[in-house]
């Protein structure tokens, strides 16, 4: 075995290592939790990991003003509470709370439009880190320009904080169908393609000759309900984010325990209708047209 | 000759398996519910939560008849979380998760560390080298006399297999390299009865 010792040298933080934790997440719900108890309540029901925040996103938009990174102390107490991983959020932009987070050993980070962006302009160098990151996409360019940034996960983004589910379908139908349109192009076609995305032509080609992103694909804003939840499997999401929907329904336990079953048996009707049965009322919700364009976090990065 | 290895769906890297699995020219079926169990020649539980799949495991009725065909032989690979699910005992796991005690091994969950200390490295193997991904992984922390260790790195065991079980520390799914798969279908597979 000595001979081996040479070639054992261990690699961290490459590609396969980042990306490789999205695919254990797939088909799993990632939850929205905003204090350590509400983690072991996500953890209990099965959650395959939890985004560890001070505000839900509903509550975000109810008070207005800056929303930043987290308390670190707020991040270790969840670290703490359990062990599935856990994500955090930084600003758009903002890479020193990335380094942060980083530093906090979080598991993943996620550059979030739900918090208020950094920079007008730019997103964080995401190959600058180890630890690996998911951004938020509305159709397949954005996407793709967050992948050459070096995100490992797409999640769309949706209207966070609302319990609406329409604004993630559109994103998902947006990305989704693309890609197929975009798997029908010739070569010379492909090139339009990356000038209308506004996206790298060699991240165009190879979705054109996979018929898939280079990372996974989840669904985040909106879930409200185990049907929403799946509902955003079938439509071709890998994974699903949760965020308001949980903690805001009356009965926060069982309906969490109800998305995740519904996640993994997205396709079969009898076993959703059975989770969904007597969860209480779910969050509120808010209609589009309460929002005004401003107001609207999907709108937020570049 | 072809064969038929269900691939436990309920949440992980199930996809990298299946496809791994069909690049081999064998066919792949994605397991959710015990009706999904019948004629299958081998099984794979992939990586993912082994907290989050332990649960989805007693809701969805799977833990018994799984448990039952494995002790009756069904050829079957573990990787990461999967392996978790089919040790003796799990260290550092929560204390309802389940696991079927298919070999007599002791893993401790996420010994090596958070996603920062995630890592892949070469590893020696009974097939030759093998390039392995590490993500999160769990520890084989003691093997019994009855269990063969089929691979190690820095002289620590992360290939095991007692009879028909076989598992694995690391990803062989997330590389590429089917190598592995075609050992498990090829020689464990196939010998299952003995």
């Amino acid at each position: 075995m000595s001979q081996k010792d040479e070639k054992s040298q261990p690699e961290q933080g490459t590609m396969r290592v980042k990306r490789g934790l999205a695919e254990m997440m797939k088909g799993g719900v990632i939850m929205d939790v905003v204090t350590a108890e509400q983690a072991r309540i996500a953890e209990d029901a099965g959650a395959v990991a939890v985004m560890a925040l001070e505000r839900v996103p509903a509550d975000i938009r109810r008070d207005g003003g800056v929303a930043r990174m987290s308390d670190p102390e707020m991040i270790e107490s969840i670290k703490a509470a359990v062990r599935i991983p856990v994500m955090a959020k930084a600003r758009i932009g903002h890479f020193v709370e990335a380094q942060i987070l980083e530093a906090l050993g979080v598991d993943f980070v996620d550059e979030s439009e739900v918090l208020t962006p950094a920079d007008e302009a730019h997103h964080i160098d995401k190959f600058a880190f180890t630890v690996p990151f998911v951004c938020g996409a509305t159709n397949l360019g954005e996407a793709l320009r967050r992948i050459s940034e070096g995100a490992c996960m797409i999640r769309s983004k949706g209207e966070a904080g609302t319990g609406n589910i329409v604004e993630a379908v559109r994103h998902l139908r947006s990305i989704l169908g693309d890609i197929r349109r975009l798997s029908q192009a010739d070569s010379a076609e492909q090139f339009d393609w990356a000038k209308k995305l506004q996206a790298p032509l060699p991240l165009v080609q190879e979705v054109a000759r996979t018929g898939r992103l280079q990372v996974p694909l989840f669904c985040a804003g909106g879930i409200a309900t185990p049907a929403d939840a799946a509902l955003a499997m079938q439509l071709g999401a890998e994974a699903v984010f949760v965020g308001s929907g949980i903690f805001k329904s009356d009965n926060p336990a069982p309906r969490a325990k109800a998305i995740v079953e519904a996640t993994t048996h997205f396709r079969d009707a009898h076993i959703l209708a059975k989770v969904s049965r007597g969860l209480g009322a779910p969050m509120t919700g808010i209609g589009m047209d309460e929002i005004n364009e401003s107001q609207r976090y999907a709108s937020r990065g570049w | 000759m072809n064969s038929r290895i269900g691939i436990l769906a309920l949440q992980g890297a199930f996809a990298s398996h299946a496809n791994c699995v069909t690049e081999l020219g064998h066919s792949a079926r994605e397991v959710r519910t015990p009706a999904d169990l019948s004629g299958l020649d081998g099984l794979i539980m992939p990586g993912g939560e082994s907290s989050t799949m332990s649960q989805l495991l007693e809701s969805s009725g799977l833990f018994e008849p799984i448990r039952d065909a494995i002790a009756d032989g069904l050829a079957t690979f573990g990787t990461c979380a999967g392996m978790i699910l089919l040790a003796h005992e799990i260290v550092d796991g929560r204390s309802d998760q389940c696991c079927f005690d298919s070999i007599e091994i002791t893993v401790r969950r996420n010994a090596f560390g958070r996603q920062i200390d995630s890592f892949e490295a070469d590893i020696d193997t009974v097939i030759g080298d093998f390039h392995g991904i590490f993500i999160r992984a769990p520890r084989i922390e003691s093997v019994s006399e009855k269990v063969e260790v089929l691979g190690t790195y820095g002289g620590e065991p992360v290939l095991v297999r007692q009879g028909n079980v076989l598992a694995s520390s690391f990803h062989p799914e997330l590389t590429g390299d089917a190598r592995l798969h075609e050992y498990f279908i090829n020689s464990v597979v196939t010998t299952k009865e003995t």
